[in-house]
Parts: C-alpha cells; sequence; structure tokens
C-alpha cells in the first residue's frame, strides 16, 4: 500500500465517512484505518487477526469494496465511504447476510463473523447467487479458526438476494 | 460489570456468608457444594472443585453459575438448557455466569472436555432440588400433596392438570431469603423425558455476534486505560544483556516497570507503547538451541524425570515381551507429529484495573480460578483480592492456559495507576504462547497368522497418556508415556496426546490389517472390545458404504483414489472416521471426503454438537495435513499468518456427520474426540490410494504426498 507524505497531512483533508457519519481525521500521524476504526472510534466489531492481511478478521467496505483494513492505511480512506459490521443493522433489523448467519448457526466463538459477514456482503452484493465453488474462492481470504466453514458458507447460499441499504451502496 | 461481593469471593466464602440476595435480590438459592476430586484423572489430589449455585428470584428467571468457560465450543447454551430443562423453563429465562472469580463455582479449568460431564451434571442436580423445592413451597397454596405437583413454564400445577389452578415460581420466590443445599436423594430428569434439551436450539448471543456488539477481552476499554506490551527475548534462552529505561520513560505518557526479568511498557495509545518497546533498545545474549531437523534424537536424548508429571501412563498386562518373540507376525514402526499452533482467532488479551487494594482483570483463559492464583502469587496480594472475569473468548483450543499477560495488565496497572491493556500481536502470539507437543510414537506389535493380535507396545514420547491405551482386545500389552524436555514451551492443546497416540495406533493397525490380508474395518471390528465403538464404526462404514478388501485399492490410473479407515475412544466419546483421498501424477493429495461417526451418550444441543464436530474435523485437517511450527536458534521461522498455513474455505472437503444419540447413557464432552481419528484416516486412505505409508504429520505439508 502507497504511504503518503506528511505534507499531506497538512492540507485540508475529507473527513473519513463511516457508516454514514463524517469524521475529521487527523493525518499526522501514519495509522491503519482499523486502528483508527477500534482506537479512536470505538468501532470494535472489525476484529484485529493478523496485521497482514492474511485472516480478514478486520475486513470493511471501503466504496462497496471489501478491504482489509489492518493493511489500509486511513489516509487512502479519507474522503471515501466506510462500512463496518456496525453499520450493516439498523437498531433491531438485521441485514439479510447477518439474519442468515444466525438462522444457519453459522458461529462458534464468533471473532471472525463480522469480517465474513463483510465479505459475504460484498460478494452478494456482486452475484447475488454465488454458487459453492465462488464463494470458497471469494471467502478463502477469511480464516474461522473454529472451523465452521461449512455453516458459513450454508448461511452465504441461504441469502436469497440481499436487500441494499444506502449505507452499502456502491456511489 | 457487577460490583464485587461485600465480602470474600463466593468459593472462598461460607454459603451463608455470600451475598447471593444482596446481588441478585430475594428468591431461593440452591447450593450445591464442590465436591473432593477422585483419587485419579484430573484434579486427583487437588482442592474440591465443581460444585454449583442457581438463584431463582422474584422475576421467575433463574440464574445460574459457573467456572467454566465460554470459548466457542458452545457449552453457555448447552449448559443452559440443562438448567431450563429442569426447570421447565424457556431458555431465554435462564442467565448463566461463567468464569467469574469473584461469584462462580471454584473451577480447574475448561479443558480435558469436561464442561458436560461435570458441570453439566451439577447444573442439572441443582436445578432439579430447586424445582423440589418449588414444589414443596407450591403445595400448601395448591393444597396438593408435593408427589402431585410438577413444573411447567415456570409454575407450579397439578400433574397433567394444564388448566387447574397454578403458582408463578416468582410467587413462590418473593420476599424469600432461603439458600438451601442439595439433597443425596435429587433425581434430575432422565434424558429420555427431555422437553427442552436434545432439541434444536440455536446458540445464545447470536444477535451480538452478527452486529459486532459482542465485547472481547480485547474490545475491553475503560476510562484512562493505558496499552501494555511486554518485552520478550528474541529466541528462546536469550538473557537480557543491556536495556536502556530511561529514553523510554521520557516518552510522553510512558510507564516501565522492570521486576526482574519482567520489562514492560505503557502507552496511552497502542502506537506509542511500540515506540517505547523499541526505545528501551534491550540487547540480548542468545545461546545455542535445538533445531527442527535433530528435533526427534534431542527429545529422545532428554527425558524428563523426576518432575511432578501427572500425566504419565504405565499400563502392563500379561507378558508382551516373550508374546513379541513368540509371535509369527511382528511390526515395529515410529510415528511422529510436529509441534502445532493453537491460533486463536483472537489472541491472548487481558485488562487489568486497580480499585484500592482490589484488582480486576478480564482476560481470555480457559482457567480462570488458577489465573487468580498466579496473579495474586506475583503480585504479593492476597487471591480474595483478585478478581479474574471471563469475557467471551474468541477460541483456546488449549492455547490460553497461561497467565503472563494477565500477570504483566496487573504489574502495569499498578505502577501506572490507571487501567491497562495488553493484546498480542500475532506474531508475539506465535512466539511466546506455547505449542502443541511433538509426539515420537514407537509401537511393536505381535499377531497370530489369522491376524488374531497377540502382543501390542506403545510408547509415547512428549505427547501425554491420552489413548495411549487403545479400544482393541489384546492378552499382552505395555503402554506407557515419556515427557521430555522440550526446547520449545509446549503445552495443552485440543486432543493433544489423543491424536498424536491415535494417530500412531491407527495406522498401525492398518499396516497389521495389510499384513495378514485383512480388511481394514473388519480387522478394527474383530478386536474391539467397546459395543458403543462398534456401533458407531459400523455406521460409518455402511453410510460411505465401505466395500471390504483384503488389499491396498493400489495405483490405477491417475488420480489414484483412496479411503481409509480410523476409530477413537477419549474422554468418554466414540469416533469413527473415514477419509477418502485422490492423489495425482505429481502426488498432490487432495482430501475429497470425510465421513465421521461420534457417540457421546445423551445429545444435549445436537446443532452445537454437529458444530463442534464439524469444526474439530476442519482443525484436525490442518494438523494431519500441513501445520508445522519451523524453528531454528530458538526462534520460531513461520510466526505469521501468511508463513503458518491453517486450514481454509478451500481447504475443507465435504464432510458428514453421523451422531449416535443415546438417550439412555450420561452425556460426555465432545470438544475433543470428533479430532482425532482424521488423521490416521487420511494416512490410511493415502494408502490405499498408493501403496504409500506415511508415518509423520503433517503429511502433505506442501500440499503433495511426500
Amino acid at each position: 500500500m502507497p504511504v503518503r507524505e506528511s505534507t499531506d497531512a497538512r492540507r485540508a483533508t475529507p473527513p473519513l465517512r463511516v457508516n454514514g457519519v463524517d469524521h475529521p481525521i487527523d493525518l499526522a500521524r501514519e495509522r491503519s484505518l482499523l486502528f483508527v476504526l477500534r482506537e479512536e472510534l470505538g468501532l470494535t466489531g472489525t476484529k484485529y487477526g493478523c496485521g497482514e492481511g492474511e485472516c480478514g478478521a478486520c475486513t470493511v467496505l471501503v466504496d462497496g469494496v471489501a478491504v482489509r483494513s489492518c493493511t489500509t492505511s486511513v489516509a487512502e480512506a479519507v474522503g471515501r465511504s466506510v462500512t463496518t459490521v456496525e453499520g450493516l443493522s439498523h437498531g433491531e433489523m438485521l441485514h439479510p447476510v447477518q439474519r442468515a448467519f444466525v438462522e444457519a448457526g453459522a458461529f462458534q466463538c464468533g471473532f471472525c463473523i463480522p469480517g465474513m459477514i463483510v465479505a459475504a456482503v460484498a460478494l452478494l452484493n456482486r452475484n447475488p447467487h454465488p454458487g459453492v465453488d465462488e464463494i470458497r474462492a471469494v471467502m478463502n481470504g477469511n480464516i474461522c479458526r473454529c472451523g465452521g466453514y461449512l455453516r458459513i458458507v450454508e448461511a452465504i447460499r441461504s441469502v436469497g438476494g440481499p436487500a441494499r441499504t444506502e449505507s452499502e451502496a456502491p456511489r | 460489570m457487577n460490583p464485587s461481593p461485600a465480602g470474600l469471593p463466593y468459593d472462598l466464602a461460607p454459603a451463608e456468608e455470600r451475598d447471593y440476595f444482596a446481588r441478585l435480590g430475594p428468591g431461593l438459592v440452591m447450593v450445591l457444594p464442590p465436591r473432593p476430586p477422585g483419587p485419579s484423572g484430573w484434579g486427583a489430589g487437588g482442592p474440591p472443585h465443581g460444585g454449583a449455585w442457581i438463584h431463582l428470584g422474584e422475576d421467575g428467571r433463574a440464574r445460574a453459575f459457573t467456572g467454566k468457560v465460554e470459548v466457542g465450543q458452545g457449552t453457555r447454551t448447552a449448559l443452559s438448557l440443562l438448567v431450563a430443562e429442569e426447570l421447565a423453563l424457556p431458555l431465554a429465562a435462564v442467565e448463566l455466569t461463567m468464569g467469574d472469580t469473584d461469584v462462580s463455582p471454584w473451577d480447574m479449568g475448561t479443558f480435558g472436555s469436561r464442561s458436560m460431564l461435570d458441570v453439566g451434571e451439577h447444573l442439572r442436580a441443582t436445578a432439579a432440588a430447586l424445582g423440589d423445592l418449588l414444589r414443596e413451597l407450591a403445595a400448601p397454596a395448591l393444597g396438593r400433596p408435593v408427589s402431585e405437583l410438577e413444573l411447567a413454564n415456570g409454575e407450579v400445577r397439578a400433574r397433567g392438570e394444564a388448566r387447574g389452578p397454578s403458582v408463578r415460581y416468582g410467587t413462590l420466590a418473593r420476599g424469600l431469603r432461603r439458600i438451601a443445599t442439595v439433597p443425596a436423594t435429587v433425581h434430575p430428569r432422565g434424558p429420555a423425558e427431555w422437553q427442552r434439551a436434545g432439541r434444536p436450539t440455536s446458540n445464545l448471543g447470536a444477535i451480538e455476534v452478527v452486529t459486532g456488539a459482542r465485547q472481547y477481552a480485547s474490545d475491553l476499554r475503560l476510562p484512562g486505560m493505558l496499552h501494555g506490551r511486554i518485552l520478550f527475548p528474541p529466541a528462546y534462552g536469550a538473557r537480557l544483556r543491556r536495556i536502556d529505561l530511561d529514553r523510554a520513560r521520557a516518552l510522553p505518557g510512558v510507564t516501565v516497570v522492570r521486576e526482574g526479568d519482567f520489562v514492560a511498557v505503557a502507552a496511552p495509545d497502542p502506537l506509542l507503547a511500540g515506540r517505547a518497546l523499541r526505545a528501551l533498545a534491550a540487547e540480548w545474549a542468545t545461546e545455542p538451541q535445538p533445531s527442527e531437523l535433530e528435533i526427534v534424537e534431542y527429545l529422545r536424548r532428554h527425558p524428563a524425570e523426576g518432575e511432578d508429571f501427572w500425566d504419565v501412563v504405565h499400563y502392563t498386562v500379561g507378558d508382551v515381551e516373550s508374546a513379541l518373540a513368540r509371535a509369527p507376525v511382528s511390526l515395529r514402526a515410529t510415528y511422529t507429529t510436529a509441534y502445532i499452533a493453537h491460533v486463536p482467532m483472537e489472541t491472548h488479551a487481558a485488562l487489568a484495573s486497580w480499585e484500592g487494594e482490589r484488582l480486576t482483570v478480564w482476560v481470555g483463559t480457559q482457567t480462570p480460578f488458577r489465573a487468580r492464583e498466579s496473579v495474586a502469587d506475583a503480585l504479593g496480594v492476597r487471591p480474595a483480592d483478585v478478581r479474574v472475569v471471563v469475557p467471551p473468548t474468541g477460541s483456546g483450543f488449549g492455547g490460553k492456559h497461561a497467565h503472563d499477560l494477565a500477570i504483566g495488565a496487573a504489574r502495569l496497572a499498578r505502577a501506572a495507576g490507571r487501567p491497562v491493556r495488553i493484546v498480542f500481536t500475532r506474531e508475539e502470539e506465535f512466539s511466546h504462547a506455547y505449542f502443541r507437543p511433538m509426539a515420537v510414537v514407537e509401537i511393536r506389535s505381535g499377531a497370530e497368522l489369522d491376524g488374531r493380535l497377540t502382543a501390542w507396545q506403545l510408547h509415547d514420547l512428549n505427547a501425554g497418556s491420552a489413548a495411549a491405551r487403545g479400544p482393541y482386545r489384546v492378552p499382552n500389552q505395555r503402554v506407557e508415556n515419556q515427557p521430555a524436555e522440550s526446547p520449545l514451551p509446549q503445552g495443552s492443546y485440543r486432543a493433544l496426546a489423543a491424536t498424536a497416540n491415535t494417530f500412531a495406533r491407527e495406522s498401525h493397525m492398518d499396516e497389521l490389517a495389510a499384513r495378514v490380508g485383512a480388511d481394514p474395518v473388519e480387522y478394527r471390528l474383530r478386536h474391539l472390545e467397546d459395543e458403543r465403538l462398534a456401533a458407531v464404526l459400523r455406521a460409518v462404514a455402511e453410510r460411505v458404504g465401505w466395500r471390504p478388501r483384503a488389499v491396498p485399492s493400489g495405483p490405477a490410473a491417475p488420480p489414484a483414489l483412496g479411503r481409509g479407515v480410523a476409530v477413537g475412544l477419549e474422554k468418554g466419546g466414540r469416533v469413527a472416521t473415514c477419509a477418502e483421498v485422490a492423489v495425482d501424477e505429481a502426488r498432490r493429495l487432495e482430501v475429497r471426503r470425510i465421513v465421521t461417526g461420534f457417540e457421546c451418550g445423551a445429545i444435549v444441543h445436537p446443532a452445537n454438537l454437529r458444530s463442534q464436530v464439524e469444526g474439530g474435523t476442519v482443525m484436525a485437517l490442518g494438523g494431519a495435513l500441513f501445520e508445522a511450527v519451523h524453528f531454528a536458534g530458538g526462534r520460531i521461522l513461520n510466526p505469521k499468518l501468511s508463513e503458518y498455513r491453517v486450514p481454509r474455505f478451500r481447504d475443507v472437503p465435504p464432510i458428514e456427520v453421523l451422531l449416535v444419540d443415546r438417550r439412555d447413557l450420561p452425556s460426555e464432552g465432545a470438544g475433543e474426540t470428533p479430532l482425532i481419528a482424521v488423521a490416521p484416516a487420511v494416512a490410511n486412505a493415502i494408502f490405499d490410494a498408493t501403496g504409500r505409508r506415511l508415518r509423520t504429520l503433517p503429511l502433505a505439508p506442501d500440499g503433495a504426498v511426500p
């Protein structure tokens, strides 16, 4: 990932939009999008798992595309629209993918699940009816150490074309 | 968080001195006192453990307490179901507090597949006694003898009179402050009568999981909290030669602690904590350490002697030496497994906070009460002044038994006068936790010409005793294990020794069957002593349409296809696994199908049991196929997820699970035993496909069969 020069910080930076809310961001210090989400904005649904983009626990949507927030500099995300797992549900209204995970019982310890759900939302936005092979290929970057892969595939397969909410629709 | 008790932690106070009612409101409390451990097995010789208490309040809800923890294995739901069952309450009316040392019964730890067996039974008995008490209290109000009353949906009523008069639990509990002890005569319902347990149920907490609202230890935050880092040596055996504490201390808001070999820093944010750690400019003196190339010899030359290893088996029956000497068929082989890592998705995390003399540590641990002891000991305070709370934890697999992080956070928090949280980086998790021990298992066997086993000698080096004794009928046996001085830190792991010993035994049985021209399934059935295990093996053979064979299917036109089977009886669970593999011209291995049959008595929570078996199979495939920790010079060479491969979506074949529900038998654990037959089933399938016998795990480290 390219690292922005510190001179960028002195320019007027656009805010970071997270789940529809704008946050002013100080770019003087280089840090990851994951760090800002968890430590500065208190959005702890997005998890740290490896710090090198290998496990997918930190997956968020940036302009509707699934990215690894641990290897994404916050400087790359400002001015864009970020959706975390917290932005998928609205009050008691779960996103269809979240509902599918609940119904399939697709979790054990649950730690990987926010990243799984966000990655699945991105997949289903591109292709509302993926086959098992496509699901396995696209989701291969997300690790569930409890080994719940079969249930997760079942959950994603059971989503019959998710209704898009405003916050995750590509702009 | 709930406040601390007014007096001592509950497990350290007599029942009548616990502030149950101040904390939970008026009502009834049923207490099952801790029981002394048996003369052998887990916890032998230790303090009384287990026990349970359940509070029933004026709101008619049951609040149960256990020292076990939930790390993803689903026992929160399964244990709650047992309480709901005995009290005839909806699952939503049961609250289970797990792993809070201030209010939970003392518990050894969540390991060894003990939760259902121990705490499940304790909670059933306690809830059943509470149910009996409710019927006694209701008898005068309903004007009927206790024997005619039943519990139904939070009410007591006359048996079979659904529309007759009834009284709600909450009404019976109103204004009471009554503590009762479970009588010896209590009779929980038998599984055959279960209405709630044993039926499809979702795991509790699903909404919090899918919305990201569930707070794991690494998510917790307190006002003024600092972020801690511990200084670790770059290699095992390295000693600190020089360190500069002043430069780190000069950084804004940074606290540095040095107590003997323990050096750690805390800072207002994690990035600054990392800077402070580097500012220490630690210099180390390293010393030579064994590398993995020489590890088998190293372990053989370094038996661990004279320590208090409880995990040792020395089992002898008959005269194995003379039986081996007489046997017309004999075989000798050595099987090894690698050091592997737990790789919990949530790395170790602890948050410590002092209030005056009292310390609270929130930590993802499988052993909260041992953590309390260790922290109190290290910090020089009374155990009663330490509270350990286990929040939801992002898996453990036996890897979260150590307490360095809790101790480190507590020391930093005391020095800084503020709460401190430490979360391991993934690299720290790989390098500074501990591993599943490497195993070297040697088997010598003897049989008659017709294949009947006459002699069996198994020697396990460094893994442990679990499943070392097999399920087969052999008149002359010697089974033993020898702990070793491991150059890598090693410890508990989901099904650790059982995996190694079952891999060795079930591979060896396959070798024997091939030697005497017997079918692998028939050969096992011929020797199995346990009818429950035989039934599971038959069910699996039937499901896969096993065709008896006396010799391996052998290489045909590539890819070579093969099928292998293995069984195990461990921790009360019976497992049989069949694997189907394909090996292509380039010797690339593909596992195409796994069928596992499992029986662990009465099934409490069927969906979760299926999840455990599926997930355990996936985890076992990692260790069977490719997982291995590489090391040299005291350093871990692959301490990253990009370098240490764990199973991913595309590694998982179709997995079929056959569950045998024995409502006539007590419920046993299921977290470990479903793993143990996977590796030998795959190795035996590779043998069937190719005629090549692999005796080393992992079987295909780079995707190909060696």
